[in-house]
């Protein structure tokens, strides 16, 4: 029988799961996967001023800012790399290394101002997802705040995918072509990032910074091996991105560790299973494409 | 200022130790980065820097304590496997290699932080400490650490040292190194050796998190100094320990400091610098370059103007007001008026009551000007079949760009013609 | 040799594009007819996929302008159809033939519509035409490369547009494939549709286009097969290297020289 507690933490682990996995799907397909990864390390000195400026945890503000700030890495990445002529992959390490590290120095700066430390950036606070409640003014105890921040998120997340689906796939597919026919690659690369930004910031107190990335790549990668159909894929990445959750949080109690790290773990443990039955199986002659943010790259004939 | 003293003179043994050690670790991992970095493998770099987290705490449980030579053997297994994976994940299926980068990455990292807590909820005495992996504690390295890790990144200086033509090849040009018979399987397999140790080395200084900025950064910044191999690896070494010293002197000065991070920052700092302030390479010389040729553009069209107004008067000393010029090409006031000091100064023209004329000098370099602009357009209706009444827009930047070597060889290849398309005289100096 | 036309269809004047501040065209100039089948020839490195993605404002040119249907290209993109290279995507993707030929409805879609009934059956059509209606529910990284080829071509016929450019079609597909896309491109340009198309095998030019481009850096010929392809004029566009103009090129990429000032003045 599961307890409340339990029934909490899983599903603010799936609220988080699904709209990274979600957004994963198209950042793995346009190999973005590290530009993912450097967003959700770059956000945390966003966080840390956004608790500084508010005082306090307010959502919205914390929300808009990591809006902003992911695009701003984002931004940053492309200007080292076509202004300073600096590889694409180097472009991204220093890029969020640095901004990470501010993040860190910060927190550790102040600590006795912002409700944050080096633990909560490395795996997050899903374990106290129950402890914070949202009460309305007239005293009403409505749940965990964490489940409504997480909730929208999530919502937003699918009314993007949702609105923007035909944009997104053809600009993921072929941006040559989606520029050709007259999408914008650009706004709809810059709109994914601030999505991407957004649903770090709101996954970051669940399950920590970098934990976050493996729910942005494992499960959407696991369900890449399994189908050859996105749609297919965004529904098993859904799937899996709440077997993650229940399993890791088990696996968590099992082993008394942390919630976050456990759902990693079993992210890992999934692909791993699907890998060695299905990925080798279905092993073909791939043209290796090098990391590449999806620009339209001018190629000579 | 007490403290900088005390922090440099090292009259503190164990001061004297951090600052050796941090100088061993950071030059050491900046070298093998910059390999990694000029072969195209800087995120791999910042995979193995995750992975050896789990592989430090599976030591730490299987041996019950913090022997260093336990964790480099844990954290070296687990780094390794995660190339391995990696590897195999990109070359077994279809999911590309930054995927697979992220994945092994993330989940490993996962892996490592479960048993972190793990390892913490057990309530081992030992483990405090285990944290400094994080983010690094350079600052607290002493006594048998110290010997260790130095003595790791001794070899690895060495290695390199010892296998730099090798690897400089394998780097810049691996199909070649293949057919010279280099054994291009065996030296990757060095690099990748090198490049986990080098994680393991580095991550005492700045942590797991943070170590791609030593793979990568300190490579970069190099990049933007120089071409030659040698000296890159020398700058992104020097960055290194640079970046290395003045972290671990801002922990060591002032309380909540942490040491990985103010590494990162300085060396980001130093990256930053160069990008926009190198020589040749940074942005700010390019953009200043653009704002160099501007001016010579502008100069230059302002005594070929000149030279063509002396032309059809057959009198090229003729002294010209300012609108005398605008009348024939609508220049900017601010720009005419800035080449007329600048071409005054340099003694190309004179200026008398606001009437400027050319000297000699000045009107030979407008001829050059009118001569090049001529010849190109000559050379493109001749060589490029482009119609007579479309050369002029081209020329007009070309003659501001050809060397003397190439006016020589383009009067040579079109046969030192008289008139350009339009029946116009091709000056020459005889 | 640059043989111009009443009523161009496409009307290209004074460009010139560069990457990276190095010019690979220079000053192109020509217009083409209506209702041809259209091959631009040259070598590799001519910058044959350049012309067309410059066309496409693909990518950004230095100077000169482009006019199809004696517009800009943004009020008749609706009737312009592009067929990149089948190699700059990743066949992995997941999708099948008909969302990949569905994409060539996007355009005329416009934002949060999605493909109606009737959009899926032009589409099926049009896989009909390329004969790989049987394959529309294949995932595409199970076809073969001259099926994922038809399959582009497909998507392009969904478009339902006037004029279309397409770059190496023939490229890596084996030959009933190359039959069917000719056979194709031959009734599409009889229905006084323009399709111009980005061509490396000289063997089959005068079998297959009515219209050739030279290139090679710069437009060396436009005209009709017959008059265009010519033995001289082939020398001259694969023979003869142009050594200065390439040594002004990387010049003014080393130097990070503008292409065009930006005043326009009347001189010379």
């Amino acid at each position: 029988m599961m307890t409340k507690e339990a029934f909490q933490i899983i599903l603010a682990g799936s609220l988080v799961a699904i709209p990274c996995g979600l957004l994963g799907c198209f950042l793995i397909l346009r190999k973005m996967a590290m530009v993912g990864d450097a967003i959700s390390h770059a956000v945390l000195p966003g966080i840390v001023i956004a608790f500084l400026l508010s005082g306090n945890r307010d959502s919205l503000t914390m929300l808009l800012g990591a809006g902003l700030i992911g695009i701003f890495t984002t931004f940053l990445i492309e200007f080292f790399h076509r202004m300073g002529k600096l590889q694409t992959d180097a472009a991204i390490g220093v890029t969020f290394t640095w901004l990470f590290a501010i993040g860190v120095i910060l927190i550790d700066q102040f600590a006795d101002q912002v409700d944050l430390d080096q633990d909560c950036v490395l795996y997050g606070e899903i374990a106290y997802v129950s402890l914070e409640q949202w009460t309305t003014s007239d005293g009403t105890m409505m749940g965990p705040r964490t489940l409504y921040v997480a909730g929208t998120v999530l919502l937003l997340v699918i009314v993007f995918i949702l609105m923007g689906y035909k944009e997104l796939v053809v600009t993921t597919f072929d941006p040559v072509y989606a520029s050709a026919i007259g999408i914008s690659t650009a706004l709809w690369h810059y709109l994914l990032m601030a999505a991407v930004s957004v649903t770090t910031v709101a996954s970051f107190e669940s399950v920590g910074a970098i934990l976050v990335v493996a729910l942005f790549i494992a499960p959407p990668a696991t369900a890449y091996l399994l189908t050859e159909n996105l749609k297919h894929m965004m529904v098993l990445t859904v799937v899996i991105g709440v077997l993650v959750s229940l399993t890791g949080y088990y696996l968590a109690v099992l082993l008394d560790g942390a919630i976050a790290g456990a759902m990693a773990t079993m992210a890992g443990v999934f692909f791993l299973i699907v890998f060695l039955f299905v990925g080798v199986r279905k092993k073909r002659k791939v043209q290796k494409t090098l990391l590449t943010a999806p620009e339209v790259i001018p190629k000579h004939d | 200022m007490k403290n900088l003293i005390d922090f440099f003179s090292f009259t503190d043994s164990s001061t004297r130790y951090v600052v050796l050690g941090v100088l061993l670790l950071m030059s050491s991992s900046s070298v093998v980065g910059t390999f990694t970095f000029l072969k195209k493998k800087a995120l791999v770099g910042d995979a193995v820097a995750h992975s050896v987290l789990p592989g430090v705490c599976l030591a730490f449980m299987l041996a019950g304590n913090k022997n260093p030579v336990w964790l480099i053997t844990g954290a070296f297994i687990t780094g390794w496997i995660s190339l391995y994976l990696i590897d195999t994940i990109s070359a077994k299926s279809k999911i590309k290699e930054d995927t697979a980068i992220g994945l092994i990455l993330s989940v490993f990292f996962g892996v490592g932080i479960l048993l972190l807590t793990i390892i913490q909820h057990s309530g081992n005495a030992e483990q405090s400490g285990l944290n400094s992996f994080l983010f690094g504690q350079a600052a607290a390295l002493v006594g048998k650490d110290l010997y260790v890790f130095g003595g790791v990144a001794l070899v690895l200086l060495t290695t390199i040292t010892l296998f730099f033509k090798e690897l400089s090849l394998l780097t810049f040009d691996e199909a070649f190194a293949r057919s010279i018979g280099l054994p291009v399987r065996a030296l990757e397999l060095l690099l990748t050796t090198l490049t986990v140790l080098a994680v393991v080395v580095g991550i005492q200084a700045v942590g797991v998190v943070l170590m791609a900025a030593i793979l990568i950064t300190p490579a970069a910044a190099a990049r933007f100094w120089t071409d030659d191999i040698k000296t890159m690896i020398a700058l992104a070494a020097f960055f290194g320990a640079v970046s290395g010293l003045v972290g671990t002197y801002i922990s060591y000065v002032y309380e909540n400091m942490p040491t990985g991070p103010w590494i990162v920052m300085i060396i980001s700092g130093i990256a930053f610098t160069s990008f926009f302030f190198a020589p040749k390479k940074g942005i700010l010389h390019k953009l200043f370059r653009q704002i160099r040729i501007k001016n010579k553009m502008n100069q230059e069209n302002i005594l070929k103007l000149l030279y063509q107004l002396g032309e059809e008067g057959k009198d090229f000393f003729v002294s010209r007001s300012i609108s005398d010029i605008t009348t024939r090409r609508p220049f900017p006031m601010r720009r005419l008026i800035k080449g007329l000091r600048t071409l005054k100064r340099q003694g190309f023209l004179k200026e008398k009551q606001r009437q400027w004329t050319l000297t000699k000098e000045g009107k030979l370099k407008g001829q050059r000007i009118v001569k090049l602009h001529r010849l190109w357009e000559l050379y493109l209706t001749e060589y490029l079949r482009i119609a007579p009444d479309h050369v002029h827009e081209d020329a007009e930047t070309i003659e501001h760009i050809l060397t003397p070597e190439l006016e020589a060889r383009l009067e040579q290849l079109l046969d030192y013609p008289s008139v350009d398309p339009h029946a116009s005289e091709i000056p020459y100096n005889h | 040799m640059i043989e111009h036309v009443e009523n161009p269809i496409l009307e290209i004047h004074d460009l010139t594009v560069s990457y990276d501040r190095k010019p690979v065209l220079w000053d192109i100039d020509l217009t083409l007819p209506e209702g041809k089948l259209i091959g631009i020839v040259g070598p590799n490195g001519a910058g044959k996929s350049t012309l067309i993605k410059a066309i496409m404002n693909l990518i950004p040119s230095n100077s000169g302008y482009v006019k199809l249907f004696d517009e800009h290209l943004e009020k008749v993109r609706n009737r312009i159809s592009y067929v990149p290279q089948k190699e700059s995507v990743d066949w992995d993707f997941p999708a099948s033939s008909l969302d990949v030929v569905l994409m060539g409805r996007y355009g005329q879609l416009g934002l949060l519509k999605k493909p109606r009934k009737a959009d899926k059956e032009v589409a099926m059509d049009c896989l009909r035409k390329v004969g790989m209606d049987a394959f529309a529910k294949r995932q595409i990284s199970q076809l073969s490369g001259g099926q994922q080829q038809r399959v582009f071509l497909a998507r392009a016929l969904a478009q339902q547009a006037d004029l279309y450019f397409m770059d190496e079609p023939f490229a890596g597909v084996d030959a009933a494939t190359e039959k069917t896309i000719i056979d194709l491109l031959r009734s599409m340009s009889q229905q006084g549709k323009t399709v111009i198309v980005v061509h490396h095998d000289l063997q089959s030019v005068t079998r297959y286009f009515d219209w050739v481009l030279l290139l090679n850096l710069r437009l060396i010929a436009s005209g009709p097969v017959e008059s265009t392809f010519t033995q001289e004029l082939l020398q001259e566009t694969y023979g003869g290297k142009l050594t200065l103009l390439s040594e002004v090129s990387n010049l003014m990429r080393k130097e990070g020289f503008p292409h065009r000032e930006l005043r326009k003045g009347k001189s010379s």
